[in-house]
């Protein structure tokens, strides 16, 4: 009885804690634990959403929900005639975190700029190497330092960056996470208190919320920044709960215990939609998931075999059992959704007998060729075993015996890349910028091969195409180029482009004014919670 | 039983070098590059690839970067984790409450439940109590927990959405750690319906965990008395006319729980097995959890003194009850 | 068992065998096991003519269809069918193979090994023993499941390697457990009378000495058997153990996971076949545990 009352008192307190407390809370089931804070050197999605996207700004950023570049941290910019020096002015009066454990006494100005960008590729920087065996990868992926000639500040609040060679998707890439903007005068504390490896585990930035706490693998809280350039967000609490499995991140969203989460499994999402509680906002994935053959190794060194292949298997049941039905057949490298996608280009097309003929015509026959499988799901392809278990049963019907073949996922693009490497090779990619650039160049350039270039495959009319496209600063200049550039590529079919997978993005319906990032962030900024 | 004691720990010291051996060995030999596991979609450039190897001493000789970690290590330095940059060992004091917790609850579950069932069943043999009981026990012993743990969440959080689905407490609540044990957290910050929340967590975890400890308790604590029942003295007591309930009190059950004190030390290995399993499946932040994912993430390090922390603790706790069972039964001392 | 000088020679066998025969067959429970675990022999034996359909044939046109109780089942999928459109009936009996298999192979590995080593340890003593003993401690200081699953790291994802670490990991319980029983008959009359009549080492580890702890191997053998398909079920589940689209118990119920809500069947009919496989041999063990331990047996 004693117990009971005990019990019944708790309730009630329960019940006054949650009337007293007008705080707004949004809670977000995120994926993965976050590796730190500083997303300079950070590569995971998960890592810069829990960073970049809450604690940070960068010069220029993305709109929300679409990839157009629109001012932030920079007011305004000039790009000179010949594509090789921006001026970027910036937003007066941007105030840094004020925490317990820093309090900063002055604006963000142009030293916090050019410091945010030197310690990426300036090793006499002592920032360069502030955490034991750190990595710039973004800031090297998007070959930065050969672009970037010089970095000078011209007053305090206007910052020139000047270019080696015209690069048109410079912008674009100066919104993506790594050239977020941190704290010169923060660095420069914890350098002095010799404490500098607390620049990544408490984050100062100018960002709408301010870090507050980090249970390891468990929970990250903010709050909302007072002072906030843009105005104070409309909740006040934003907690990431940490929850790596998707079946459990779809029931502690089903039982209330959060109000968003992402990546849910495609089995998830009908029991998802169902629910009353529930909206499921969804959208065409920034990716493709595909499959390189090795055009270097016979017979996949003729384009008509690598065709044949390509319409031996039945791609929908693909999209259907392995993608669950959130995926769209992929006919070009790019989605659908970027400018300059050329959908004058037809679909493939499935029929085993055709392609065995052409098969036979090619002199291929009897044919045993290793298939690669990815060993871990990605949000282009969530499920590599099965896409290589049914490929494998649909080109055993044209009389193709795949092995499959798989590896530790490090061990897997390293051996992938290898030019020698035997069988076709699924992988894909994810866009960081919204620019065909970053898909066309990074993953079939001839430079690119060894390294992202899983196809060896190198194209001069292909490569003419592209490397034009770069060097131009107009759009629709550029957008023809990369038109022709997908016929060329599916004439030579380098690889089989599989699907661009849906992605997903359950929340409660208390939730508003939450936008899908196409780049695949999930960005809580202006997001609001009904009561 | 100081020399006894010595003895014992003068044989622990090879072991312990040999598992320091297999530690560093083991990582030393698993496929895939810590430095290129490091790097991200875009990869790394050959350059920076020798500067790395030789920032973190994979250039040296194998047997040179053995002896610098297992001096590091006797410094009390286990190194620092190659995803997150932080110190292994600081991450591993965060994770490492959580999984005690739950493998305390899971023991305390079972030896409250197991126990008496034993007891119950040995002095009830052959009765229908005694049957259903041990077959029962059989098939917790024989249950793969991470499909166990699977069908509990689906009926009890999914289909009764009694239990939460995971996690140590409610998001409401934000209690700084102190100890890092929820349980005592709650409680030193007076916040009762935090505790009782932190509980609600844990059942379902503590009973997955608990279910195989469980059935091996009450089976061997039904042997254990059988045993005893079977004895002289006992069977003298009976004769003389003792209540049974006094003879099963005062003369058997103390005997008879000697062996089963000792399995419950030798559940210590199964049970941070265990709680891999279980923690993977209700997403429990503990070292089970941290180790799988390092160990699919390829963080070198971190496996490599996570095994090796993981490996002394266990032998810490077998010596314990080597030393326990030596205490309450003089024989073995003299062997 | 006995001590009679005399190895017992022909007639004392059966009647031994009779007298296992009888007391196994007392217990309801291990006949019960024993049944069970002759049909799943037979199923994994005969599977290709006992299952529906061949385990990889895909059914395009039948994906995740319930079992044949529910309304929207297929009736030619009795157990329904899994995201690639497999009936599950056939793949849960060709995963009897890989079950049986894995048990068997694991349990004979385990057993040379550590049977070698623990008669080594046992016989000569000394250093010998030390060494043996060492590595043996090491092994044991290691969570079985965490070991299994470095090892399976080092060596790669797959069945074959699975059943290697998992053996590796159970070994060190035959060792210590014949290194005791060696110990313990060793310095028996039988034994020395054995050494004076000439016998070599070899002679007396094997054909004198072992023997005599067959009882605690045999049992101590099932209990690996059941074991070891625990265990590699659990890696199987954690993505490290037999590899898709091998119809291995653990691999499909880890594949499915995902459709738990959606399907549950999925994923719990391969869990509830490890589980009757399992407890059908850990029943044998009991049975056997009681019909060979003399102790046990009288009280």
């Amino acid at each position: 009885m004693k117990l009971m009352k005990t019990m019944m008192a708790a309730t009630a307190m329960v019940a006054l804690a949650a009337g007293a407390a007008e705080a707004k809370q949004l809670v977000y089931c995120s994926e993965a634990s976050p590796a730190h804070f500083d997303p300079g050197p950070l590569t995971g999605g998960n890592d810069f959403d829990a960073s970049s996207q809450t604690i940070y700004n960068r010069l220029v950023e993305f709109v929300p929900g679409t990839t157009e570049v629109a001012p932030a941290l920079a007011e305004s910019w000039e790009i000179s005639d010949d594509g090789l020096e921006y001026t970027f002015h910036l937003r007066p009066g941007v105030k840094f975190h004020t925490t317990s454990y820093f309090t900063p006494s002055r604006d963000l100005n142009a030293d916090d700029v050019i410091f945010s960008f030197e310690r990426q590729y300036k090793e006499d920087n002592p920032w360069n190497q502030y955490l034991e065996g750190m990595t710039w990868d973004y800031f090297q992926g998007m070959d930065m330092p050969k672009y970037i000639k010089s970095l000078e500040k011209v007053d305090d609040l206007t910052v020139k960056l000047t270019l080696t060679e015209p690069n048109a998707p410079m912008l674009a890439n100066l919104a993506m996470d790594f050239a977020s903007i941190v704290s010169k005068e923060y660095a420069d504390k914890l350098e002095a208190d010799g404490n500098m490896a607390a620049f990544s585990t408490q984050p100062i930035g100018t960002g709408p919320f301010q870090f507050v706490d980090y249970q390891l693998d468990t929970v990250i809280r903010y709050q909302a920044f007072a002072d906030y350039w843009d105005g104070k967000q409309p909740i006040d609490d934003l907690v990431f709960a940490i929850t790596t499995d998707a079946s459990v991140r779809a029931q502690r969203l089903l039982a209330g215990e959060c109000d968003i989460m992402p990546y849910p499994a495609p089995a998830d999402i009908e029991t998802l939609k169902a629910d009353e509680n529930l909206n499921v906002m969804e959208q065409e994935g920034l990716n493709i998931g595909y499959i390189s053959y090795n055009v270097t190794e016979k017979p996949f060194d003729n384009p008509e075999v690598r065709k044949a292949l390509t319409m031996a298997i039945d791609k929908q049941a693909i999209i259907d059992a392995v993608y669950q039905g959130a995926g769209q057949d992929a006919k070009n490298l790019i989605p659908p959704t970027m400018w300059s996608y050329n959908d004058a280009i037809p679909a493939d097309v499935y029929d085993p007998e055709k392609a065995k003929q052409m098969l036979e015509e090619a002199g291929v026959t009897d044919l045993t060729t290793d298939l690669w499988a990815i060993p871990v799901s990605r949000p282009y392809n969530p499920n590599g075993q099965r896409v290589a278990e049914l490929i494998q049963s649909d080109w055993a019907k044209v009389g193709v015996t795949a092995n499959i073949v798989t590896y530790e996922w490090t061990e897997y693009r390293e051996r992938g890349k290898q030019k020698d490497r035997k069988g076709p090779f699924m992988i894909g990619w994810t866009g960081d910028n919204g620019d065909p650039d970053n898909f066309f160049a990074t993953l079939f350039s001839c430079s690119a091969i060894g390294v992202s270039n899983y196809s060896s495959w190198c194209n001069d009319d292909f490569e003419t195409a592209i490397q034009d496209a770069k060097k131009t600063a107009d759009q629709d200049e550029r957008a023809a180029l990369y038109t022709k550039a997908q016929e060329i590529f599916k004439q030579e079919e380098p690889a089989i482009t599989l699907a661009h997978s849906r992605v997903f993005m359950p929340m409660n319906k208390k939730v508003q004014n939450y936008k899908m990032s196409p780049l695949g962030s999930h960005i809580f900024k202006g997001v609001d919670i009904a009561e | 039983m100081l020399t006894y004691v010595l003895r014992k720990l003068a044989l622990l010291l090879p072991t312990i070098l040999g598992i320091s051996i297999c530690a560093f060995a083991f990582v030393r030999v698993l496929p895939g590059d810590p430095i290129l596991a490091m790097a991200g979609q875009h990869g790394v450039t050959p350059e920076r690839y020798e500067i790395l190897k030789e920032q973190f001493g994979y250039n040296l000789p194998i047997w040179q970067q053995y002896f610098n970690y297992l001096w590091s290590v006797l410094r009390g330095d286990f190194g620092i984790s190659l995803a997150t940059k932080r110190p292994v060992i600081n991450e591993f004091m965060t994770l490492f409450p959580a999984t005690i917790e739950l493998s305390l609850s899971a023991m305390f579950l079972a030896v409250i439940i197991g126990i008496p069932a034993g007891i119950f069943a040995a002095v009830k043999r052959g009765s229908w109590f005694d049957q259903f009981t041990m077959g029962v026990a059989l098939t917790g012993y024989s249950m793969p927990i991470f499909w166990w743990g699977l069908l509990l969440i689906i009926f009890f959080s999914g289909y009764l959405g009694w239990t939460p689905v995971s996690g140590r407490i409610d998001l409401t609540f934000f209690l700084r750690p102190i100890t890092g044990f929820m349980l005592i957290d709650t409680l030193l910050y007076g916040n009762w319906p935090a505790f009782v929340s932190a509980v609600r967590h844990l059942i379902l975890p503590a009973v997955v965990l608990g279910t195989i400890p469980l059935a091996v308790i009450a089976r061997q604590t039904r042997s254990a008395m059988l045993e005893v029942l079977g004895e002289d003295y006992v069977r003298t007591a009976k004769a003389k006319g003792m209540p049974p309930r006094r003879v099963v009190n005062v003369h058997a059950l103390r005997n008879a729980l000697i062996p089963v004190v000792t399995t419950i030390g030798l559940q210590v290995g199964l049970l941070l097995g265990g709680a891999i399993l279980t923690e993977t499946i209700f997403t429990w932040p503990g070292i089970g959890k941290w180790m799988i994912d390092s160990i699919s993430k390829r963080d070198y390090v971190v496996v490599q003194s996570g095994l090796l922390i993981i490996a002394l603790i266990v032998m810490a706790v077998n010596l314990l009850v080597d030393l326990l069972y030596a205490l309450i039964n003089p024989r073995i001392r003299v062997q | 068992m006995s001590t009679t000088t005399e190895p017992p020679v022909t007639t004392k066998p059966v009647s031994g065998l009779r007298e296992f025969w009888y007391y196994f067959s007392v217990n309801r429970g291990a006949v019960i096991g024993l049944t069970v675990f002759a049909i799943l022999l037979i199923c994994a034996i005969f599977a290709p003519w006992i299952a529906p359909y061949s385990p990889d044939v895909q059914f395009r046109d039948a994906l995740l269809k319930p079992p044949v109780w529910d309304a929207a089942a297929d009736p030619r999928f009795l157990l329904g069918t899994d995201p690639v459109g497999r009936d599950i009936l056939s793949r849960l009996i060709h995963g009897a193979r890989f079950s049986l298999f894995i048990g068997f192979f694991v349990v004979v590995g385990a057993l040379v090994v550590g049977v070698v080593l623990g008669v080594l340890a046992g016989y000569f003593g000394g250093w010998v023993d030390a060494l043996v003993m060492r590595v043996m401690d090491i092994i044991l200081a290691f969570p079985p499941l965490l070991l299994a699953l470095v090892l399976v790291a080092i060596l790669g994802p797959g069945l074959f390697n699975a059943m290697i670490a998992i053996a590796l990991v159970l070994q060190p319980h035959f060792a210590r457990l014949v290194r005791a029983a060696v110990m313990a008959e060793k310095n028996r009359e039988y034994v020395t009378a054995a050494k004076l009549s000439g016998a070599g080492h070899i002679r007396l580890m094997l054909i004198t000495i072992l023997p005599n702890c067959l009882g605690p191997l045999i049992v101590q053998a099932t209990l690996s058997f059941s074991n070891a398909i625990l265990e590699a079920a659990a890696l199987g589940f954690l993505g490290m153990g037999a590899q898709p689209p091998t119809p291995e118990w653990g691999t499909m119920l880890a594949s499915a996971r995902e459709f738990i809500i959606k399907a549950p069947w999925v994923v719990t009919f391969p869990g509830l076949a490890i589980l009757i496989t399992v407890l059908a041999i850990n029943l044998i063990g009991d049975g056997l545990r009681d019909a060979l331990d003399p102790k046990l047996k009288r009280s």
